[in-house]
């Protein structure tokens, strides 16, 4: 019994990541269609910013802020000079620009920073908790209420704010949004910027736990996507549902079979999701999309 | 006479290769009820759409109150009181019907939007009614009369609309209509177009008749009605 509860709270850690890189390939997607395989580079450079932001003598809780707000200034430029530029292209040549810019990323970030591991400090000691004979850490709990958070500022977003609705009525149709004049390119401006600040405070919370390099964010992206998948492309209750299942299979996967095996977990979920239902647990059903 | 609201100038459009309007000219002045009427493929929704810039002009000019609006992009004409009713509703189904109507003031900055909000619950009380759902599960016509009232939470002094009796059973059809002349009544300057001819012309002051992106006639409404081209084309007598 510890030992599940064990490997349960160390996958709804990194279950609660991918929920987070999910929630960001779900935004952009509802917005532009587009399936932006920089998302991992967001949460890259929110750890690897906030790394050297305060290498260079800011603050901690500064040099997060800032390095959140430099990933949603890299995701308007993705943006402005990626995706807007091949307007009107085939999704497909719009997902392998967002691949050509998620290398680059990467190479810049190699250039501008370094090729090593860096860590933070945990935000609140590291003093395990026992919650019933298995230990927590303070920065797992950390990692669980930044998501949970962000989720329900996301909510109140979405349903409450005639910004967050206008970007809604964009995603569910667009020619109708013109038409009451959404300035369809601020909402996709504004889409990309949140979906970098979303991976950018998931890179930080959990660098303390995994540590971060420049390529960090190539198996996260490929991690949440599988859980983007698993939830329903398109879905944000699916994002979030599908990162925690994505993260509990992969925790036990690793404890109960091996280790060796954890990252296959993923890729077999994304397998098993298409084979069997495309549309994932909460997709729309068929491609009702025009 | 004085300068129309609206003045479409020589205005083409197309389609990659293909030419949807070629060299439109037509005018509507403010106060006017205008209908345009035209068989499948003339170029009607066309027209509609690049006057309201979510289609780009090929050539010629579009002036709106004497201002030459052809570049701007759409959420620029709404501010300046151009809204559209576009075909097939295209209502946002999951969003709830008031949000729907909210959305259409989402340019706005003035303190009329609750008095609009009423202004349309008061002509389409069954809206109010539904406030709540979800607009895709409204029926045809409730849909229909939810697109003209998101419209008019724009706060428009031109009304395009793209044909708001397509799919709708008679009764329903002569409930939007009446609605139509309503908001004429009520000082909106509305271009209707319309297959539906016969409906469309008995209620507007003039008409215009296009086909494969050309106006061929203009006329009075009445005038277009009795016309012995129009009878035959589009009234099936």
């Amino acid at each position: 019994m510890e030992t599940f509860l064990q490997f349960l709270f160390g996958g709804l850690t990194v279950g609660a990541v991918y929920a987070m890189v999910a929630l960001g390939f779900t935004i952009i997607y509802n917005a532009s269609d587009v399936i932006n395989f920089a998302q991992g580079e967001f949460v890259m450079l929110g750890g690897m910013c906030t790394v050297f932001f305060s290498l260079w003598g800011l603050p901690l809780p500064l040099a997060a802020v800032a390095a959140v707000i430099a990933a949603s200034l890299v995701g308007v430029a993705l943006n402005k000079l990626a995706i807007e530029p091949a307007r009107g292209a085939n999704v497909v040549t719009l997902i392998i620009i967002t691949i050509g810019a998620s290398i680059f990323l990467r190479g810049l970030a190699q250039v501008v920073f370094d090729k090593q591991f860096h860590r933070l400090p945990s935000f609140s000691g590291d003093q395990p908790i026992d919650v019933l004979g298995a230990t927590l850490t303070p920065q797992s709990l950390w990692v669980m209420g930044g998501a949970a958070v962000i989720v329900v500022v996301l909510w109140y977003f979405f349903t409450r704010t005639t910004f967050g609705k206008s970007i809604l009525a964009t995603s569910h149709n667009r020619l109708a949004a013109r038409l009451v004049g959404i300035n369809v390119e601020v909402v996709l401006l504004a889409s990309f910027a949140l979906s970098a600040a979303i991976g950018a405070l998931a890179g930080i919370l959990v660098t303390p736990i995994t540590l971060t390099s420049f390529d960090a964010g190539t198996m996260l992206a490929l991690k949440g996507f599988a859980a983007a998948i698993l939830g329903g492309m398109g879905n944000p209750l699916g994002a979030v549902v599908g990162g925690l299942l994505v993260g509990i299979a992969e925790a036990m996967g690793a404890g109960y079979l091996s280790s060796e095996y954890k990252d296959a977990v993923a890729f077999l979920i994304i397998l098993c999701v298409l084979f069997v239902m495309p549309s994932g647990l909460f997709g729309r059903r068929g491609t009702e999309r025009v | 006479m004085p300068e129309p609201m609206l003045k479409v100038e020589a205005l083409t459009s197309h389609y990659g290769r293909i030419q949807a309007l070629k060299g439109v000219d037509l005018q509507v002045a403010e106060g006017e009820l205008v209908a345009l009427v035209g068989g499948n493929g003339a170029g009607k929704t066309t027209l509609l759409r690049t006057l309201s810039g979510v289609q780009p002009a090929s050539g010629g000019r579009v002036i709106f109150e004497g201002e030459d609006i052809t570049r701007l992009k759409p959420h620029a004409r709404v501010q300046r009181g151009i809204a559209q009713v576009p075909e097939g509703r295209q209502v946002w189904g999951p969003l709830s019907v008031e949000d729907n109507l909210r959305l259409g003031a989402v340019l706005r900055r003035d303190r009329q939007v609750a008095a609009d909000l009423e202004r349309v619950y008061g002509m389409f009380p069954i809206l109010k009614e539904r406030r709540r759902q979800p607009a895709g599960t409204l029926s045809g016509g409730q849909q229909q009369m939810l697109a003209m009232g998101r419209a008019l939470l724009t706060k428009p002094r031109l009304m395009l609309l793209d044909e708001p009796s397509m799919g709708l059973a008679p009764l329903l059809v002569e409930q939007i209509l009446a609605a139509v002349v309503d908001l004429k009544r009520q000082g909106t300057t509305v271009f209707l177009v319309e297959q539906n001819a016969f409906a469309a012309l008995r209620i507007a002051d003039r008409g215009y008749v296009l086909e494969t992106g050309n106006v061929v006639l203009s006329d009075t409404g009445r005038a277009l009605l009795a016309n012995e081209r129009v009878k035959e084309a589009y009234l099936g007598v």
